[in-house]
């Protein structure tokens, strides 16, 4: 069934940096080599300064959660065969504005329709993880526990 | 040079709505231009500009060859699906003004009730540009897209469920009035709401729009020619586009301040044109692909400040007599029929001529929105 889920096109030549690092398990974002400024969606251009040089920086790998859906039918069918189940948007400790579409998930290993709903929490710290499907790495995210 | 009042709009046409309708999306085009002529007591050679969606399936020489229009001398076409609505108006209001043609013409149709014809549902396994950072974690629908920022809405200024029912209930009321609307029969409660299934939490099933199959089409020419006409001329007084900075549509999560969408910047030039201000507007259509839409244009087209356009709804403000502000007159799209929002269009139209079945009497001027969330366009209609 997983090979039905939609994946990335990794060969996309704006956005294959960044899944060629999820596959290292690194979170990176494009910054402008010129200004420092960050831009996600990866894209060519600085909108700051107009430069066509970045590089990928490494982020921490922790946010907390923006918002979220628990998405339910009628769904592509690959989805619907597992709903209902969430979807998060993260917002970077690094940069609030840097925020990433994603799921909760209870562990590395956990597929992300068995996280229980109601640890889902707007505001609530959560740290990356990256699950394998196919041959894509795609970053997910954990509740961080507490006393950490 | 300005466009306010010097031009109008016509003429209005529609098909029925349906699901499975049999005909083809240039057929209804094609009907509803006819419909719209006819309104006007325009023939078909006479016009000359043209202007649609660039979702449109029908092509513009199609639509010439089928309804003998022409020689055209203006088309064009605007982007982004529900945000274009307005737009294809109002350019058509720019050609007008500027001379570049007399008579122009715009138009939405859309078989939307098959399946198979709903963009998210026709996606590769790969998908990329934008849409890969946000499809493969399930994130599929426009729906899902805006319940994401509803519940950040609701999180960040308390706004509740009641509040978006308040939006559903005023359609629904106004669609019960409207022989033509898909739930003219069918009225809807606030229980019936609350017991409704889940499409995306935190919005349920009477949140969403219809899936409409229909065609609606405006026909504009100058105010000289309009003043003579058969049909009450219904004036563009002001119209206005916005693509905001760092805008990315539906799933604008990537910008500074997400819930301050499109509309916004669209207001700004929108008032700046128009001799009127939000606080002189008594009945508007906005866009309501999804009820939170509502919410976030009532803010962004000034009726409140932000964050308060949830208790703004309260007390039946949105509802037909009496409320401080009616919208969606015929239904909307969550009631009456979604094309895009085009029926908007039309209903504000009807507004202008007196002729709504929730008629607001007075009222001197109608705003129209399209699509909140996507590059987006606005009109202002006065009265003759
Ligand atoms: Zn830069």
């Amino acid at each position: 069934m997983e090979e039905q889920f939609l994946l990335p096109d990794v060969e996309d030549p704006d956005s294959a940096p960044f899944w060629q690092a999820a596959a290292q398990g690194q979170l990176v974002v494009q910054t402008c080599v010129d200004c420092g400024q960050r831009r996600f969606p990866p894209r060519p251009m600085c909108y700051r300064c107009r430069s066509l040089r970045h590089r990928w920086q490494p982020l921490s790998g922790r946010g907390t959660i923006w918002s979220y859906v628990i998405a339910h039918p009628p769904l592509l069918p690959a989805y619907e065969a597992v709903a209902p189940y969430n979807v998060v948007v993260v917002a970077t400790a690094e940069d609030p504005t840097i925020r990433f579409v994603g799921n909760l998930v209870e562990s590395p290993e956990e597929p992300f329709h068995r996280t229980k709903l109601d640890r889902l929490q707007i505001g609530a710290p959560v740290r990356v993880v990256f699950q394998r499907v196919d041959d894509v790495y795609l970053p997910r995210w954990m509740l961080e526990t507490s006393g950490r | 040079m300005e466009i306010k009042d010097r031009t109008a709009i016509v003429g209005i046409g529609q098909t029925a709505f349906g699901k499975g309708l049999p005909d083809t999306e240039l057929s209804l085009a094609c009907q509803a231009i006819a419909a719209a002529l006819d309104d006007a007591g325009i023939a078909p050679r006479e016009v000359d500009g043209l202007v649609m969606f660039s979702m449109e399936n029908g092509r513009e020489v199609e639509v010439a060859r089928n309804l003998g229009l022409g020689p055209i001398t203006y088309f064009g076409e605007v982007g982004y699906g529900g945000g274009a609505g307005c737009a294809t108006v109002g350019h058509a209001a720019m050609a007008v003004a500027t001379g570049q043609c007399r008579v122009a013409v715009g138009w939405r149709a859309r078989k939307r009730a098959a399946k198979a014809s709903r963009p998210w549902a026709n996606v590769a396994a790969r998908v990329s540009g934008s849409v890969q950072w946000t499809r493969p974690f399930g994130l599929l629908r426009p729906v899902d897209e805006i319940a994401m920022l509803t519940r950040r809405y609701m999180y960040e200024y308390g706004a509740t469920r009641d509040h978006l029912a308040n939006v559903a209930l005023a359609c629904r009321k106004h669609a019960n009035r409207n022989p033509f609307a898909t739930f003219f029969d069918r009225p809807l409660t606030r229980e019936q709401y609350m017991a409704s299934r889940w499409i995306s939490e935190p919005l349920c099933l009477y949140d969403n729009c219809l899936e409409t199959d229909g065609a609606l089409a405006v026909v504009v020419t100058s105010a000289e020619r309009a003043r003579d006409g058969k049909q009450p001329p219904v004036y563009i007084h002001s119209f206005a586009q916005s693509i905001p900075p760092q805008c990315q549509p539906m799933t604008n999560y990537f910008c500074e301040d997400p819930l301050r969408g499109p509309a916004w910047e669209c207001a700004q030039l929108l008032w700046a044109k128009s001799d009127f201000k939000a606080a002189d507007v008594r009945v508007a259509q906005i866009y309501d692909a999804f009820t939170p839409l509502i919410l976030l244009s009532l803010e962004g087209y000034g009726f409140c400040a932000r964050g308060e356009a949830g208790p703004f709804t309260e007390a039946g403000a949105l509802e037909w007599p009496d409320g401080r502000l009616p919208i969606n007159t015929s239904g909307g799209g969550l009631s009456e029929a979604y094309v895009h929002g085009f029926n908007l269009i039309l209903e504000g139209v009807r507004q202008m001529r007196g002729t709504s079945t929730c008629q607001v009497p007075g009222a001197p001027c109608c705003l129209v929105t399209s699509g909140e969330g996507v590059p987006t366009s606005a009109l202002l209609l006065r009265r003759a």
